[in-house]
């Protein structure tokens, strides 16, 4: 589903040249579920960002599908982008002008749907993250477990086949973490999501089926 | 899409209420500036009642005498137009009137002051009046100087009231007329038309207007068609140069020059004091334009800067929808769709303003008898550049924006 091989990424300043990532070579299996661990600043965003296309690597190549897709246009990156990945951020990244069903509905409107059919699509996405009822709240009315729920459906109202999340659960209690973790679970086990997951937390990585380590940007297991 | 993207340019006019009228004030302004100076120059120079052979009308309304020691300038006088601007080739008409000037009336021990032009018979034949009720002064009665007059409506209302008013005399600078004709009022700003009362020329007390070479008299040549401008031009300007002075200006004048203008040319002969046959008109249609460009250049510049600000401050908006699929030309065109939906919003603001203003302007009595209307070329046209103006002050930051990295974006920077 997802394979690096030799990535490197150097960003440079004029002054500064900084090594994220040294020579990372990964491959993630359809349906599996990992977690990349590491220090601050070692790294695993840079590597999510890189698996998210996001961002590009400095040497190296990436396939998505079995394709090589570190030299698409932006146009193309961004159509892979839509609908082949989901993305959940550590600190939710919700449009706070929007009402929860606009949040979700943001990713089908680069596709061609119409607005009943993306209505449904959102209405549906938020059911399953138990949402339902919320749908015309803002962001600024709900918890941090429920917009991180808004943001999961936001992720996975277009039914992508890749979710990444990154550190889902940072910057929530541990309750609340406990539901976020349990609700990628089962997108996971039931939906087959293959899902690629950044944390410090340790708890939440045993729960993934396997776990990558990242140290000064080179992958140390 | 579209749809989307409207309900989210209005969730953004809505959040910063303050730039949203900053951006909304300098689009309105600058409309409502725009058309008002065109429904002030189009009412001044359009062909429109009574001036509708405007298009094919030379006036001359600037003399000037030269000597060693001396110089003269100002109105031509009647006996330099009717010696010298007479059976000009080409023209089918010629006029000549003096400016407007106080005349003296009293009703009931009331002095009434009203505008008198004198006139022949020929300028109520290239100046087509509404006539409200009777008829103008003729040839036959400047001919034998008949003491008739027309009058405009509300000099009719103060001496008449609802009465009919032909037939009736009316005094005027102790002279008696016998009035002939009621017209529309005509505006202030229609020089050559504007009046309250009109007689024939030859009514006046001194016959010594008649060999007057400058003084307050104007003449209108109409010609068969404005490509008869230049040949009427030179003609003018060849019998000027031929010019003898009477014996009492000899000593002290040896040249005089007079032109046929159009009122814009005589416009930018006034601004740029040109002599010369055709005055560079265009130069002053350049400046014209520069300053309106000038004009709207400024709050393109301040859109500009607006724009970019409130990029920035959606830039973790603008991380999201690239995360989710947005590509940097997707998120350039909802940028211009909502400035588009601002610029639209702000030329509606400006026509109503415009409407406004006008209709102040037209009932403060400042002009008299103006009444100044909206220009919808001018608007359709303003809307036009102010468009343009918009979409440049939303592409430059929207190409910007897609410069902007979705990871830099995401954490809230700004532009790389």
């Amino acid at each position: 589903m997802i394979r690096l091989d030799n990535i490197e990424k150097v960003y440079r300043t004029t002054r500064v040249e900084t090594v994220a990532l040294m020579n990372v070579n990964l491959e993630v299996k359809e349906g599996e579920f990992i977690s990349i661990m590491g220090p601050s600043g070692c790294g695993k965003s840079t590597l999510l960002n890189l698996i998210g296309l996001l961002d590009a690597p400095t040497k190296g190549q990436l396939f998505i599908n079995g394709k090589e897709v570190t030299s698409y246009k932006d146009k193309y990156l961004a159509n892979l982008r839509n609908q082949e990945i989901g993305f959940i951020f550590q600190s939710f990244h919700l449009v706070n002008d929007l009402s929860v069903l606009d949040n979700v509905e943001i990713p089908l409107l680069y596709r061609k749907l119409s607005g009943s059919q993306r209505k449904q699509m959102a209405l549906k996405a938020l059911e399953h993250v138990g949402l339902g009822a919320r749908v015309h709240h803002f962001p600024s009315q709900l918890s941090g477990g429920q917009q991180q729920r808004v943001a999961i459906a936001r992720a996975i109202v277009g039914n992508p086949r890749i979710l990444l999340a990154d550190e889902p659960t940072g910057n929530l209690d541990s309750k609340m973490g406990e539901e976020v973790m349990n609700l990628l679970i089962s997108l996971n086990e039931v939906e087959k999501t293959t899902i690629v997951m950044v944390t410090h937390d340790k708890r939440m990585a045993e729960r993934t089926k396997r776990t990558v380590r990242i140290f000064d940007g080179r992958q140390v297991s | 899409m579209l749809k989307n993207y409207i309900k989210v340019a209005f969730l953004v006019l809505m959040r910063r209420k303050f730039f949203t009228f900053i951006s909304l004030f300098a689009v309105s302004f600058t409309l409502i500036v725009l058309i008002v100076v065109s429904a002030v120059f189009d009412h001044v120079l359009s062909p429109v009642a009574p001036e509708v052979n405007a298009n094919r009308t030379l006036g001359i309304y600037w003399g000037e005498m030269k000597g060693p020691e001396s110089t003269s300038n100002g109105n031509p006088g009647y006996g330099l137009l009717d010696n010298n601007a007479r059976n000009l080739p080409n023209v089918e008409l010629m006029t000549i009137f003096t400016e407007a000037s106080p005349a003296i009336s009293y009703i009931r021990g009331q002095k009434i002051v009203s505008l008198m032009k004198h006139t022949d018979g020929e300028y109520w034949q290239i100046l087509q009046f509404n006539f409200l009720e009777g008829s103008p002064i003729t040839t036959e009665d400047e001919k034998n100087a008949n003491f008739v007059a027309v009058i405009n409506k509300s000099t009719k209302e103060k001496f008449f009231g609802k009465e009919s008013a032909v037939g009736k005399f009316i005094e005027a600078d102790n002279q008696n007329f016998r009035i002939v004709g009621v017209v529309e009022d005509v505006s202030q700003l229609r020089y050559s038309a504007y009046a309250e009362m009109w007689v024939p020329i030859s009514t006046k007390k001194d016959p010594g207007y008649k060999t007057e070479l400058l003084s307050n008299c104007t003449a209108l040549l109409l010609a068969k068609s404005a490509s008869d401008f230049p040949s009427i031009k030179a003609e003018l300007a060849l019998r000027m140069a031929n010019f003898q002075f009477p014996a009492e200006f000899k000593n002290e004048y040896k040249n005089i020059v007079c032109f046929a203008d159009t009122p814009l040319e005589a416009f930018s002969r006034e601004i740029f004091g040109s002599t010369e046959v055709n005055p560079k008109s265009s130069r002053l249609v350049a400046i014209a334009l520069g300053l309106m460009v000038l004009f709207m250049l400024l709050p393109a510049i301040n859109l500009i800067n607006i724009n970019i600000s409130r990029i920035l401050e959606r830039s973790s908006e603008i991380g999201v929808r690239k995360a989710f699929g947005a590509s940097s030309w997707t998120l350039v065109g909802q940028f211009i769709v909502e400035n588009l939906i601002l610029t639209l919003l702000g030329a509606i603001i400006g026509f109503i303003g415009s409407i406004l203003v006008l209709q102040i302007i037209n009932h403060s009595n400042f002009l008299q008898y103006a009444s100044f209307q909206i220009n919808y070329r001018v608007f359709f046209y303003g809307i036009l550049t102010t468009i343009f103006f918009s979409l440049l002050s939303g592409v430059y930051p929207a190409w910007q924006m897609s410069k902007l990295n979705p990871i830099e974006a995401l954490r809230g920077g700004g532009l790389r």
